[in-house]
Order: structure tokens, then sequence, then C-alpha cells
């Protein structure tokens, strides 16, 4: 695919707002400083402004409805700084879910809070350390959720939780007041220096949506599409800082990049960002479009990207040598990012057995 | 109705009226291909009659202008033929390194005369073209090459020995090149020709390979005349053809090739093999595979489409032809050892009737000539880092 006019200007806008206001940088210093919220304010507010936290968001509850394209350009540029905010939980995971699922009640409370900035939505659905959402063990009876839950996006900040839960024989997402009482709420900062919390629910009042099961699909798809492109954006940024370091670094009196061993490698990490980001679009695009196998297209893409991160990441490590072991040095950050999103809505080779299914063996 | 509306209607009624049921079934084997030329043996009526219908359409080679024997049809208008093909499973009327190589070639490098003479008998499946490139001691290092053309005033003599010409025995001409310059810095002494195979002092050997087949021959050039008007494009500068065509060809080997595996899915022939559990195949191991060869293989056609999609707004496919060929063709054959281990046994059988004499372990085999032909894998890689990445030389 190819983007539009609309579409290029978007990217172009938000490279800059990332670069300006969200560096790599930023993400060190909320780190070093252990930073309360854990996320870059400035820049959310900054994203508020430009009609970001609202590129989901139908224009009816004030957003721009720009669509899964639009998301994943703006995740691409996040992936590219390893930009802290809360757009992926939020942003994407929030919007996509009540928008698919809510009740006209809930979306007209808490749609415009998203697009706004005065929320921030986290989405609960791992309750062991791999994300198995066909098997939930969280429960729900009689309008009570018990259960617990790890992995949550900035869930230590969050003014909604979306939890997933079996109720019955069927598996949706329930909507709970993170202050209500039995709501026990455990920051756990994760190696990649972002947010997510380990929640306990004993016996806590769960809000049914009109369509849980729809809305915890769309979330579903929606996130493990976006974290594609913000994977193959880490991918390609960490791969473009290594190509650099290949042109300047010399070791026996010549260019490392000179060397041949060096050399293959990173044409074949350069192919291998180039179909992850190629893949990711074509992903989204076809989520847009509400084309027939988009769900497997995403599937790919997340496998696809997180395995190009990690090996983006890994490569680029290895190829700056001893400086990239230092945490002095900023490379070290994609390699963290690249596993800790790998794993968030499902690892690479959850994606490929879900795929597998799809397609039918 | 628009225009390609009302192209697509008049394609699909003259295909269901002219295409033969026989030639609506899919390849058996590579031999059901129709390669056409002086050559050629029609397995069938049906195939004649096919490839001729086609050629007088134009549509065996259906971008190609109108007064060279091609269907002059537009990108938009060619894909729709292909669909409507594809909807009736019509099979490729004639194919050869005519509509391949030399086409593209002619129609950017070689004069009106050349041209006139030698497109149309290719549209019309006349002629059956064979590629002069590799040497003995040029492979990958193929502007190293030694066969020479020396000018006799109205007449080049060739003498030297070609490796690797597909189909040379069967071929009824070639395009060939040979050092018109012997002084001249290596790129720079080389020249395009073409003439006929039946030339005297023109001879081929096949060449035996681990599949058992073999599509290449050695090709022996004894003091062979050639037409000094077969040149094309500059004496001297058929460098510049070469580069051109190896584009082509790394796009063509990198796309799907024909075979066994061409539009099949893995997953339903290993389920047919090694059976399901739980409605999973059963071997977990190769399920995985399965399924992550599948998704490379989707994020490969997705940059394929963006490559494609760029090429046509003018930026020109270029060095990325190298990605495409390197990725293209170690997909293909790693499908193909999925394909093995799907079958099991069955698969190694050799000359079985049931495995139409060895299919699936030949095309298994010839696969593995996929990332060698036409650049290596590894002067591929070369070519990325070089001229897409930038890095420089030792």
């Amino acid at each position: 695919m190819k983007l539009n006019d609309e579409q290029q200007m978007l990217q172009d806008s938000v490279a800059r707002l990332m670069a300006d206001k969200g560096p790599v940088s930023h993400l060190r210093q909320l780190r070093d400083e252990h930073n309360d919220k854990g996320y870059d304010e400035p820049l959310w507010q900054a994203m508020v402004e430009a009609g970001l936290t609202g590129i989901l968001v139908p224009e009816e509850h004030g957003g721009i409805g720009f669509g899964l394209v639009g998301a994943g350009l703006v995740a691409r540029e996040i992936g590219r700084n390893l930009s802290v905010t809360p757009f992926l939980s939020t942003a994407v995971l929030g919007a996509a879910a009540l928008s698919a699922g809510g009740s006209d009640e809930q979306k007209a409370k808490w749609l415009p809070a998203i697009a706004e900035g005065t929320s921030i939505i986290a989405l609960a659905v791992d309750d062991g350390a791999k994300h198995r959402p066909e098997r939930l063990r969280a429960r729900v009876e009689g309008g009570t959720l018990s259960g617990e839950k790890r992995l949550v996006l900035d869930g230590h900040v969050a003014d909604l939780l979306l939890v997933a839960a079996g109720e019955g024989d069927q598996a949706a997402l329930y909507l709970v007041d993170p202050k209500a009482d039995g709501v026990t709420i455990e920051r756990t900062v994760m190696a990649d220096s972002r947010n997510a919390a380990r929640i306990r629910f004993d016996q806590v009042p769960a809000e049914a949506m009109a369509d849980g099961a729809a809305a915890l699909a769309a979330a579903l798809r929606a996130g493990r599409a976006v974290l594609a492109a913000e994977l193959s954006g880490l991918a390609l940024e960490a791969f473009e800082r290594t190509l650099g370091y290949l042109k300047e670094r010399k070791q026996f009196g010549r260019l490392i990049g000179t060397f041949q061993a060096l050399q293959h490698r990173a044409a074949q990490l350069s192919g291998e960002v180039a179909m992850s980001e190629a893949l990711a679009m074509q992903a989204l695009n076809a989520c847009d479009q509400d084309a027939e196998n988009a769900d497997q297209q995403v599937l790919a893409a997340k496998a696809k990207a997180s395995r190009v991160a990690l090996l983006a990441g890994q490569e680029a490590v290895q190829m700056h040598g001893g400086i990239g072991m230092t945490d002095e040095f900023d490379i070290g950050f994609f390699l963290k990012r690249a596993r800790a999103g790998g794993e968030t809505l499902g690892d690479a080779n959850y994606c490929a057995d879900r795929f597998a299914a799809l397609r039918g063996y | 109705m628009s225009d390609l509306e009302q192209f697509r209607a008049e394609t699909r009624a003259w295909l269901d009226a002219n295409c033969p049921e026989e030639m609506r079934q899919p390849l058996k084997s590579q031999a059901d291909h129709c390669w056409g030329g002086r050559k050629w043996q029609f397995q069938s009526e049906a195939q004649k009659v096919w490839m001729e219908r086609m050629a007088e359409k134009g549509w065996t080679a259906p971008q190609w202008p109108k007064e060279y024997g091609g269907g002059g049809l537009s990108q938009e208008q060619a894909e729709i033929l292909a669909e409507e093909m594809k909807r009736i499973n019509a099979r490729t009327p004639v194919s050869n390194f005519g509509f391949w190589m030399l086409g593209p070639a002619l129609l950017k490098f070689g004069s009106e005369e050349l041209k006139r003479e030698h497109l149309p008998p290719i549209c019309r499946g006349e002629i059956r073209w064979c590629q002069g490139y590799s040497e003995p001691n040029a492979g990958s290092d193929l502007a190293s090459l030694q066969t020479r053309a020396e000018d006799k005033g109205d007449h080049f003599v060739v003498n030297g020995q070609k490796i690797w010409t597909s189909y040379a025995d069967k071929a009824d001409w070639i395009f060939c090149l040979v050092r018109t310059d012997p002084q001249a810095t290596k790129h720079n002494g080389i020249s395009f020709v073409l003439f006929d195979m039946e030339n005297e002092g023109v001879s081929t050997r096949p060449i035996e390979l681990i599949s058992g087949e073999s599509p290449f021959c050695e090709t022996f050039f004894d003091d062979v005349k050639v037409d000094k008007h077969q040149v094309v494009g500059e004496l001297n500068r058929g460098w510049d053809v070469a580069k051109y065509l190896l584009t082509h060809e790394r796009n063509n080997i990198g796309g799907e090739p024909p075979g066994f595996l061409k539009g099949r899915a893995l997953g339903p022939l290993a389920a047919e093999y090694v059976g399901t559990e739980h409605g999973k195949l059963a071997d977990a191991g190769l399920r995985a595979d399965i399924a992550n060869l599948e998704i490379d293989h989707m994020a490969f056609q997705a940059l394929v489409g963006k490559i494609r999609a760029e090429a046509e707004a003018g930026q020109g496919v270029g060095a990325q032809s190298a990605v495409l060929k390197y990725y293209g063709t170690e997909l293909n054959k790693r499908r193909y050892e999925l394909m093995m281990d799907a079958l099991g046994s069955e698969g190694l059988e050799w000359d079985s009737e049931r495995t139409l004499g060895g299919l699936f372990a030949r095309e298994w085999l010839r696969s593995k000539g996929n990332s060698i032909e036409g650049g290596t894998s590894e002067v591929m890689l070369g070519i990325v880092s070089k001229r897409l990445l930038g890095l420089p030389d030792a």
C-alpha cells in the first residue's frame, strides 16, 4: 500500500513532534527520576493538542477518526523515538474497545475523555506470564469480578480499567473502577522502563459492556496491529543507528562497515526491517478496509515485527560492540523495548499459532 | 460502465469462448509448459490452438506494442487479463526467454530494425530464445567473460564457451554477451549480440543436475559468423543491457516460480501426509515452521507491493531488485524444504508413477539453484550493502 496525502502529512508532522518532544533522552530521564506517573506528561499534552489522542475516536465523540493506519503512523514514530506515553493503552486499546463494544452511555462518557486527554484507560487481559486470552482465569459472577491480571499497561495511573474475564462460557471486557474496594494495584516497572501493573480483583463490581466480546476482539486486533507498527519503527531506528556506526567506527585501520561479515548482516537486517514495516502497514490498512483476512494479517504482522525488532535490537548491540553494552549509550533501550513490546498482546509464537489456526492447519 | 469494466467483460467473454477446456487444467508438471519455437512438439491440439489464438490477439505479450505483435495493453488492462485468466485457470499460452528477457531488452535498447525482426516471431511462439551469459570462469564475476567476437568487416566471428545456458539444446536463437574490445576495462568492452543456434560452429552439451534433469547446457562457439546488425544497443555497451536484464531476471526469479508448489498451500498438503489432531497438524514443529514461512512470505509480498508501487510512481526498482531476488529465492528454498518435511518418504520416491517420476524430490533439488542463478544470494547482499546502504568498499 501507499500512503495518501493526508496520511503522508500526518506521518511528517508526527515525526517532527516525536523527535522534538519525545526523544529517547526523555525515557532515560523518566527512568532515572523514578517518575511517579512513569510517562512523558508534556509530550502527552502535546499529543492531545495535536488531536492524536483521539485518532481512533469517532468524530461525534470529539476525535478525528483517522483509522488504524493513522494510529500506526503515530506508533511508528513512537517506536523510533521510544517515546513514553499512554498512547497504546488509552488512545488505541481503550478507544478501540469502547468504540466497538461500549454502550451509548459508556461511549459518551469515556470516548471524549480519551480524545481530550483527561482520562487514562488500561486494558487488563493477561492473567498469567503469557498472553492467553482464549483461556482466561478471571471470572465474573453476579456482576462481580475476581482474578489477577498482569502486564496492565499504565495500570497504576489509570482512571478506568477494562478487564477481560469469563462469564459463563463467554469471554468479554468489563469496566472496573480502579478505586473500587477489592482492587489492589502493584506498579511493576518493566525491563524497558515502562509502566505496567499487577492488579488483584477481589469481588469487585464489574460493569458489562453492550458487547464485551466484540470490545475484547477489537482491542486485541487494534493493539497488535499498532504494536507491529511501533516495533517496526523501533527496528528501523535501531538499524539506522547501527548502520551509521558501521560507517564511522574504525578497527584494524579501516571502517568496520567494509567487512563483508558485517555488510551482509546489515543487508539482511535492512530487508527484514523493510518487510516488517510493509506488512504492518498492510495489516493496519486491512483493518481499516475491513478485509476478510484482516485478522490473519494482523497476527502475521505482530509475529513478524516482534521477531524483527528483537533481531534488530540484538544485532544493534552486537555490532556496536562494548559500547552497546553500556547504559550510557542509548542503543540498549531499543533491545529492551523490543523484548517488552514483543511480549505484549501475544509474542511471535503465540501469534504464529493463532495464524496457523485461522489458516486451517 | 467504465472502459476498464468493459474491457473486463469483453476479455471474460473472449476467454470463455476461446480457451480450450484442456488449457484450463493446472499444469501437472513443468513438462506441460508450452515453450514454443521451431523444435517445439505441441503436447495436444488444444495447446497449439490456445497459443495461436492468444498470439493473434497479441496476448502472448500483453503489454508489448501492437506493431511488434503484442497486445498494446495498459498496466491496468494487463492486470485484468491476468485476473480473468486466473479466474478460469487458463494456462500461460507460451513463454520462454524471448518474452521474459530479450523482449524487454529489445524494447528498451534495440533498433527499430531489430524490434521488427525479432519481436513478432517471439509473440507468435515461433522462435524460442536462450541466454548466453555465464562462462566457466565468469560466474558471479560475470563481467570477466572471455567469449570473443572479432570484427571481420561485415560480420563478427565468435569464439568461446558459455555455461548454464538454459535449454540451449532446445532453443532457436541466443542472446549472448561477447567481448568486442579486449583492450577496454572489463565492463566496457562487452557487446550484446543475437544469433541463430543453427549457425555453423554452435554446439551444445546438456549438464545433468543433482535433480537428475538437464535444463542447462554448456554451449560452445567455434568460429561462428554473426551479422553485424545483430548488436542490441551500442557496440561495447552491452553491459548496460546485461545489467538491465539481470534486474529483470532477478524480479522473475524472486517471484513465485512455476512447479508443484505454485498456488498450493503447504498447510493442507502437510495435513494430508502427517495427519491432524484436534484440528491441528499432528506435527507441532512442522506446523510452526509452516506458519512462520507463511508469515515471512506475507511480509515479503507486502514489501514487493510497496516497491512496485514506488516504481510506478517513478522511483524505479533499481537495486531493490537485489532485495527481492534474495528474499524471494531464500523463501522458495524454505518452502521446498517444508514440502519435503511434509511428504516424508513419499517425497523421496525418485521414479514412481505415483510421484510423476520423482517430481517432488527433483523440484526440491532444483530449487537450490534459485539462490545461485541470476546472481547468488551473496552477490545480492553485496549489492544491497553497497548500493542501498552505502557501506564502503574494502
